[in-house]
């Protein structure tokens, strides 16, 4: 551990590693706020170049924890057939599959569609709100290698996409009713995209390293 | 500056928050604490053992129903291809693209990318490093979209219920459908992408400055 610290000591504070391909990389960042930064060798972008400012990510991440919380109370989408309304929540669609005896498939579901977008949005707030008073967050570390292994699991754009694709079959079927949860999820969905736009790992240790513990 | 990787010369790349360092065996990075490596451990072997799972599951995912249809008058029970089919007949033709794509075209090419990313890095090839990492960077990106189908049959269960006239139950195809798609993306992420130019570190010539766009 000393041996390892007193080395990184001398190495130079712009050097770092391509994720990608591992190209050792003697970083000199001349670019505008926004611009991509590649790797000179494999051409994976490396990261954007942003303001150290977590107003944004702050703010959207409000709102697109309020949507979720309506998309979740809310019917997403109705079937109107022969007078006969039936309603289908976020969670409701989870619990047809379980009562269809498919378990996992259920957990699965409800998993990428509710619960890791949930956590990622409350971690995400968790995080941001103390490095934007300057503050180091609690469980800092712990919180972002679990957002890392969560990362590729959140699945609010593609359920989405489900749900156009399957009001698209039964459009002849019966009259298809929108619910406020329909609008409320595409909401969170933009949101997430917007957040991720906002802020990114190098972003987040700088901040920390510069906060107070 | 001679362009090599930062393993080469006694560096690692911090897997939790990016920082470079100098690795020994059971060294944590000096930032975070977690411990490092050089590469994924046993990226190829764990890679391979999923692709292959996956392959198997990928049979039953096409052949077996992923759902059932019961009305009245009859049982109608639906795989994914003709799903596609029902929706090119009924004249939705980009979602019936979608659809194809994202459920029949793409597990499959991820599958075979995979494979093929695999042999090329225990062939030690240099061929082509650069397009292979944006090939894998690419599956990557595309995993998660795999779900379309698995959502689409979750919102027709959760619609058309006893109620109406008609009852839609998921098959059993629709539960290795989503082994398949959630294996394949557990293979795309325990494939390590540096290993593709790690043959690559003893010729290279460029200098490995940071460009920007």
């Amino acid at each position: 551990m000393r041996k390892a610290r007193s080395i990184v000591e001398l190495l130079p504070e712009g050097l770092i590693a391509c994720p990608d391909c591992d190209l050792l990389i003697d970083l000199v960042i001349d670019a505008q706020i926004g611009a991509s930064v590649r790797c000179p060798r494999c051409g994976a972008e490396l990261f954007r170049v942003r303001a150290e400012s977590f107003e944004n990510t702050l703010a959207l991440t409000l709102a697109a924890l309020i949507l979720l919380l309506l998309a979740n109370v809310f019917p997403v989408v109705g079937l109107n057939i022969q007078g006969h309304r039936i309603d289908a929540t976020l969670i409701g669609a989870s619990i047809c599959l379980w009562d269809a005896d498919m378990p996992l498939l259920a957990g699965l579901v409800a998993l990428t569609t509710i619960t890791i977008p949930a956590f990622e949005l409350c971690a995400v707030l968790w995080i941001a709100f103390p490095l934007w008073r300057g503050r180091r967050p609690a469980g800092f570390i712990a919180i972002v290698r679990l957002m890392d292994f969560t990362h590729a699991w959140g699945m609010v754009d593609v359920f989405m996409l489900g749900i156009l694709v399957s009001l698209v079959k039964l459009e002849h079927l019966a009259e298809v009713l929108l619910g406020v949860g329909i609008v409320a999820y595409g909401g969170v969905m933009l949101l997430i995209a917007a957040i991720g736009a906002s802020y990114d790992q190098r972003v987040l240790w700088q901040a920390w390293e510069g906060a107070r513990p | 500056m001679i362009a090599t990787s930062a393993a080469a010369t006694g560096l690692a790349r911090c897997r939790c928050c990016g920082l470079v360092s100098a690795f020994a065996a059971a060294e944590e990075c000096p930032r975070c604490s977690v411990p490092l490596q050089l590469r994924k451990p046993g990226s190829l072997s764990r890679t391979w053992a999923y692709l292959l799972a996956a392959y198997i599951l990928y049979i039953p995912a096409n052949l077996l129903p992923i759902m059932e249809t019961r009305s009245i008058f009859s049982v109608q029970q639906d795989t994914i291809m003709s799903g596609v089919i029902y929706l090119w007949v009924s004249g939705a033709w980009p979602l019936a693209t979608i659809v194809f794509v994202a459920s029949i075209i793409v597990p499959l090419a991820k599958l075979l990318a995979l494979t093929l990313l695999c042999v090329t890095v225990q062939m030690k090839t240099v061929w082509r490093a650069k397009q292979r990492t944006e090939l894998y960077l690419f599956v990557e990106f595309v995993g998660r979209w795999s779900m379309l189908d698995v959502f689409v049959v979750t919102v027709l269960v959760a619609l058309v219920q006893a109620q109406s006239l008609a009852t839609v139950m998921p098959g059993s195809g629709v539960v290795a459908f989503a082994a398949v798609v959630v294996i394949s993306m557990l293979a795309a992420e325990s494939f390590d992408p540096r290993l593709i130019w790690d043959p690559m570190n003893r010729s290279g010539k460029e200098t490995s400055r940071g460009v920007s766009d």
